[in-house]
């Protein structure tokens, strides 16, 4: 035997001697785990070794005697995640892996809704997402029914059901025909989650004006201002009165005051006079002094 | 030596390396659940932004800094993580993960915009480190689910989790 065969004899040697270390101590996992659950690992061999058990989200390690079970109490690892098992002795290491996976039973409601003030009316104006956590706050992946109810400040309530899907269930609702404070209200079981949404009066439905004299002057106000579902328009909408006469066209924008409208623009004969908000044009006056 | 040198290859392209690589990332166009339409240029920063947090991840469970986690992070994911990386710290442990691959889906966007969610068939390395010794290192293959919900100026990975395939 020369040389070379020797040291590659003693390299294969070597090689050999890993691999019974290895093999010295071994894990024997579960598959998976649930979040918070108790669980063991069984270990063989001999010697001391340490446990390491590492994911993103949770990081555990044991001193262990080889060839003893090592056990985790409930709450131990309770984060849903993939997780390295990691035996490490002083000449060898041995890994595996395993999941842990959320808890079935739902214990947290992630709400979101949108908008938090709208127009009384709109058709899908209101949406909302829930998301089904576990009590560790995991995802529930698993389907879930949500229900979802949205209350009205009339009484009336819209009720829809969705099932998660990969967690998430989502909805869309009708804002009511009264200005006021909805509550947007998502369940899971004996799990709620409210939002608050306010409903506000839409545009202008319907414009109508009056003219007096005021000296030289002509006093033009508006009835009460309401849309379309009869919520009074909020104070601050602006209205805009438009004097026609002899060619020329004088405007003034008035903010609603107290729900109307009012101001005073130069008298002439045979001027015409419209009113319009928005998109609304309301009636036309041809003033003839009186 | 023909075939041993091949042998070295396979070994060591099999073998987990911690560098600078960027990971390969393909993205699946899929049918999204909701009403919202998913425009190219949100989609494209979700996944910016996604892979982006695997890097911050990768450098907070390193070099143990809590801190770096709030540009990605926030809510659930956040808080896991900055548990992690506290138990990291009482341990004496760091950890190195390396994404490699990635198979994204968006799957749900939700109708008020407020969330995304996302899958992820990701290939990453993790190393573990007790004391700067490395006891470990490990290619590993998982699903991961992630809700992602918009910043100030970027989306941030509010759950990330792994779930069985």
């Amino acid at each position: 035997m020369n040389l070379r065969t020797a040291f590659l004899i003693g390299g294969l040697i070597s090689a050999a001697t890993q691999v019974v270390f290895a093999q010295s101590g071994s894990l024997t996992l579960p598959k998976t785990v649930e979040a918070g659950s108790a669980f063991s690992i069984s270990t063989s061999g001999n010697g001391k070794s340490t446990l390491y058990i590492v994911g993103p989200s949770q990081v555990l390690k044991r001193d262990v005697q080889l060839g003893e079970t090592v056990t985790f109490p409930n709450g131990t690892l309770y984060n849903s995640g993939h997780y390295l098992a990691i035996l490490s002795g002083p000449s060898s290491a041995e890994n595996d892996s395993f999941d842990v996976v959320s808890a079935g039973k739902p214990a947290n409601l992630n709400f979101f809704a949108k908008p938090s003030r709208l127009q009384v009316g709109l058709r899908g104006g209101i949406t909302g997402a829930a998301y089904v956590f576990d009590a560790y706050r995991n995802l529930i992946t698993a389907p879930t029914a949500v229900s979802f109810e949205l209350s009205g400040p009339s009484g009336t309530v819209q009720r829809r059901t969705a099932t998660t899907k990969e967690g998430a269930a989502w909805t869309q609702m009708d804002s009511t025909p009264q200005q006021g404070t909805d509550k947007f209200v998502a369940r899971v079981e004996d799990l709620t989650s409210t939002r608050i949404i306010g409903q506000v009066p839409g545009d202008p439905c319907a414009l109508k004006m009056s003219a007096s004299p005021s000296g030289k002057r002509v006093k033009l106000s508006t009835e009460p201002v309401r849309d379309c579902s009869g919520n009074a328009v909020p104070d601050g909408t602006i209205v805009t009165f438009t004097e026609a006469y002899s060619g020329e066209q004088s405007t003034v924008d008035v903010p609603l005051k107290r729900g109307v409208a009012e101001v005073e623009m130069p008298a002439h004969n045979g001027a015409m006079i419209t009113v319009a908000s928005g998109v609304v044009l309301g009636n036309q006056i041809r003033w003839t002094g009186k | 030596m023909l075939k041993s040198l091949l042998i070295l290859f396979v070994a060591v392209a099999s073998t987990p390396v911690f560098g600078a690589d960027l990971a390969t990332v393909r993205v699946e166009t899929t049918n999204l659940q909701g009403p919202r339409v998913l425009e190219e240029q949100t989609s494209k920063a979700v996944i910016r932004d996604y892979l982006q947090a695997w890097q911050t991840l990768g450098t907070a469970l390193q070099q143990n800094r809590t801190d770096l986690l709030g540009s990605s992070f926030v809510g659930n994911a956040k808080d896991k993580l900055t548990e992690t990386i506290q138990q990291q710290v009482s341990l004496g442990l760091s950890t190195r993960y390396q994404d490699r691959s990635h198979d994204l889906k968006i799957v749900f966007y939700s109708p008020e915009g407020l969330s995304i969610e996302l899958q992820d068939t990701v290939e990453y390395d993790v190393q573990v480190l007790d004391h700067d010794k490395v006891q470990a290192t490990k290619r590993v293959s998982a699903h991961y689910i992630v809700v992602m919900t918009p910043a100030e100026v970027r989306w941030r990975v509010r759950v990330f989790q792994t779930e069985l395939e």
